[in-house]
């Protein structure tokens, strides 16, 4: 930032190696966060003998998705070898409900607690936003009991309560600190001109809550599709997802270790939410420094 | 300040009066009420389990604080808080050092500084799970790292710490801060766009060094960044358990394993149900005795403003 009250192009010499320097730095932390990247990549694609005989660094021989279609389609994951495509697309059936279900929840009590700031609404949120550090070990046990007395063990929407119901801290501080800066003489006018909640909600309010519904879908995508705990804690066998099925995947000790087939599904168990973040950073950081900073 | 002040009057007459009135209440009411039995009543209901008999199925018999005493007097949870304060701290300083630096690299008008951000913070998008995957095959002994560096021609280069049992809690660090230093970089680049230009551009015009700028003027003024990054990475560290998992097994034995892996073992491996509790109690305690001071003294600092 000083650098920026010198006179551009007039540098000295000193100046100039140390701007040298300055990139030098920055490529080595780039060469040190992408290097698992490229291993993880380059192991996907060899096949187990190129792997034996050259090192992590050696460039694959040729693309050859071997490894990625068996750790797709084939691979075993506990007793069977179904591959990690099922359990992707128990991630999907988890994540969308989950993040849906989350984000309007947030929304609709956020949007209470800020404009119809009615006695013991800040008590109400500071309540609910204690959510936002419990660890989790704290829950499980009678979590894992409700969910027998509700019928909903190892399912889908038994994960899905789970994820909506943690989810909820986070989503209602999100859209708790953004109504706040929006001015409550907007609701007023329309309450005036006779306007129900939910139409004000969802004719004044919503249509202004892009950016906020954008961070929230983010950060409760990612949060709900990298989860473990609770997926391995109130799953098993088939109900599992996609992380709990790449651990089974990667640790178990049967057979022939076939270091491409873990690393394949590695990335693919990495890539819905990657996609997202190259697509989204912008968002994906702001929910994640509003997020932590808070909670 | 209320948009609903409508007339009591009208608030009595009418039962759809009455509904208009009190409709934010009721929105607010499921959201609440889950809030109430999901994380209130669990938190109770996980401490009352702590304090009585339960063993392999919950035992409503009062004990005391006998759960307590007997986890305590258990090898395995020392192991696991002796790893905790181990991996907390060194992931807490070499994460906040290196992302420090990182935001200060990037803050001098850097070309593609877009760039660099994402390639530093994409780790932050991925599951432990992933990241302890590929971490535990870059350091595996046999074909990972070790064999490179032999490759190399260093052949009596050794790197086990994966498999050593004193070594095993320094590649959770390794992966951790991986994971985490390019978001404490994005929370002090941020911090550093928002310090005041025109103090730094006096100082710089009165002939300081860059260095003399940044440890007298910019840091000082950024010092509430470092307590909440400390705060965000001790809530990570005590809450990690995913990376445990996917990287050492907790292993060798249990050597590397942390104070979630444990409750997790004791709970759903070896049926003790009353020491599990315990141990989340003990966890629980832990994040609230980082987390009460910090909000408290951001609350008090939010009102002096």
């Amino acid at each position: 930032m000083t650098d920026s009250f010198r006179i551009p192009g007039r540098r000295t010499r000193g100046q100039q190696i140390a701007r040298i320097g300055l990139y030098a730095m920055l490529a080595v932390f780039c060469v040190y966060f992408l290097t698992p990247l490229y291993v993880v990549l380059a192991t996907s694609l060899k096949d187990l003998e190129e792997i034996r005989q050259g090192t992590l660094l050696s460039l694959p021989k040729d693309l050859n998705l071997e490894a990625w279609r068996f750790a797709w389609s084939e691979a075993n994951i506990g007793v069977e070898a179904t591959g990690l495509k099922p359990y992707f697309m128990n991630s999907l059936k988890i994540v969308l409900p989950g993040v849906a279900l989350s984000t309007l929840l947030g929304a609709l009590t956020g949007f209470a607690l800020t404009k119809f700031r009615f006695t013991g609404a800040n008590l109400i949120f500071a309540l609910m936003l204690f959510g936002c550090f419990l660890p989790f070990q704290v829950v499980i046990l009678p979590m894992a009991r409700t969910l027998g007395i509700l019928g909903l063990t190892n399912s889908i929407p038994g994960l899905v309560l789970v994820h909506t119901v943690y989810g909820l801290a986070f989503t209602t501080l999100f859209f708790r600190n953004y109504y706040m800066s929006i001015p409550d003489e907007l609701v007023k006018a329309a309450t005036i001109d006779g306007a129900g909640f939910f139409t004000i909600f969802w004719r004044i309010i919503l249509p202004l809550s892009t950016p906020i519904v954008v961070v929230t879908v983010i950060w409760q995508f990612t949060q709900i599709y990298n989860d473990f705990l609770f997926g391995a804690s109130f799953t098993t066998g088939g109900a599992q997802p996609v992380t709990v099925a790449l651990n089974n995947l990667v640790n178990t000790t049967t057979g022939v270790k076939r270091y491409n087939v873990d690393m394949a599904a590695a990335l693919m168990a990495a890539l819905p939410t990657l996609v997202v973040y190259v697509i989204a950073g912008r968002y994906f950081v702001r929910g994640l420094t509003a997020g932590s900073v808070k909670g | 300040m209320s948009a609903t002040h409508a007339p009591s009057s009208t608030a009595r007459r009418s039962p759809l009066a009455w509904l208009q009135w009190n409709l934010p209440k009721l929105v607010v009411a499921p959201s609440f009420a889950l809030t109430l039995f999901f994380v209130y009543g669990f938190v109770i209901w996980t401490g009352y389990m702590s304090l009585s008999k339960s063993r392999m199925l919950p035992n409503y018999e009062w004990a005391g604080l006998e759960q307590y005493s007997k986890l305590w007097r258990m090898t395995p949870w020392h192991v696991a808080i002796e790893n905790l304060l181990i991996f907390g701290g060194l992931f807490i300083v070499i994460a906040i050092v290196l992302g420090c630096l990182m935001a200060i690299l990037l803050d001098q008008k850097i070309r593609a500084e877009g760039v660099l951000r994402t390639i530093y913070l994409y780790p932050m998008a991925i599951s432990f799970i992933v990241t302890g995957t590929a971490w535990k095959w870059i350091l595996n002994p046999s074909l990972g790292l070790q064999k490179l560096i032999q490759d190399l021609g260093w052949t009596s280069f050794e790197f086990n710490w994966l498999v050593d049992r004193d070594m095993a809690v320094y590649t959770l660090v390794i992966a951790a801060v991986w994971q985490g230093t390019g978001f404490v970089m994005a929370l002090f680049l941020a911090a550093l766009r928002g310090v005041d230009q025109e103090i730094i551009k006096a100082a710089y015009l009165d002939g300081a060094s860059t260095w003399k700028i940044y440890t007298g003027i910019i840091l000082p003024s950024i010092r509430p960044v470092f307590l909440s990054a400390t705060v965000i990475l001790a809530h990570m560290a005590v809450k990690s358990f995913d990376l445990v998992v996917a990287l050492t097994g907790g292993g060798p034995g249990y050597h590397s394993t942390l104070p979630a892996n444990f409750m997790y073992e004791m709970t759903f491996r070896r049926n003790q149900i009353g020491i599990g509790a315990a141990s989340a109690m003990m966890m629980l305690a832990t994040v609230m005795a980082i987390m009460i001071p910090y909000l408290y003294s951001e609350l008090r600092e939010k009102k002096r403003d």
